[in-house]
């Protein structure tokens, strides 16, 4: 079980912001076709990663990223901080 | 060092005024406010979504790294969330060292790098409607100097 996060449009394209997800994904991309299979809604937020970014346990990673061990995974576009 | 992201306002004067007391060892201190301001015309509020715990996580990081980079006395970051009226301070920094160019320089970096790389999202809500604000090229050009 892994608990997923969106933000901004991301958390309003899928239309909530946390779900927890039995997985087999052994990446960050790997998850990502898995949850772009699955609704319209996914495929829609998910529809361009390079959009994107994503944090592993609240620490920012890459796509390619192992999800081996990891608790949390959020994804969210580009920050717009300060 | 005083790192708070909070919900509501802050008055940057006595913040900054707290921050300068009774310093005797630099020689500079510098400090800026960002605030929301109407980029397109007709804006009701600044509404900024942020990742709670990553956030404070993230921001504690970028301070370390100023405090490595720079001979820093002190240094302050605080950053708001949620519903932002016009004009209002969103956040702000401030740095404290023996000489101006550390202190200039480590609060453009803080702010370079709270910019793209602490995790908040800023929308603008008009009078017509409401949409995310869009990272620029610039923003992550910006990290390239340091």
């Amino acid at each position: 079980m892994i608990d997923v996060v969106y933000f901004a449009w991301v958390r309003e394209r899928i239309g909530l912001p946390r779900e927890r997800i039995e997985t087999e994904a052994a990446t960050v991309a790997d998850l990502v076709e898995e949850l772009r299979g699955r609704e319209e809604r996914y495929a829609a937020a998910f529809a361009d990663t390079s959009a994107l970014r994503v944090a592993l346990d609240q620490e920012l990673s890459e796509f390619d990223a192992d999800l081996a061990g990891v608790r949390e995974v959020a994804f969210f576009p580009p920050m717009t901080g300060g | 060092m005083k790192i708070s992201v909070q919900e509501g306002p802050f008055d940057a004067g006595a913040e900054l005024d707290a921050f300068s007391h009774g310093r005797h060892e630099v020689g500079a201190i510098v400090s800026f406010t960002g605030i929301v301001r109407d980029r397109a015309g007709g804006l009701v509020r600044m509404e900024i979504e942020h990742y709670p715990g990553m956030t404070e996580k993230a921001i504690a990081e970028i301070a370390e790294q100023a405090k490595a980079r720079w001979q820093l006395a002190d240094l302050l970051v605080i950053h708001r969330h949620g519903a932002l009226p016009l004009g209002q301070p969103i956040m702000m920094v401030a740095t404290a060292a023996a000489h101006r160019r550390a202190a200039f320089d480590a609060a453009e970096y803080l702010m370079d790098y709270l910019k793209s790389r602490a995790p908040f999202w800023k929308k603008e809500v008009t009078r017509t409607g409401e949409h995310w604000v869009e990272a620029t090229p610039e923003d992550e050009d910006a990290l390239s100097r340091w």
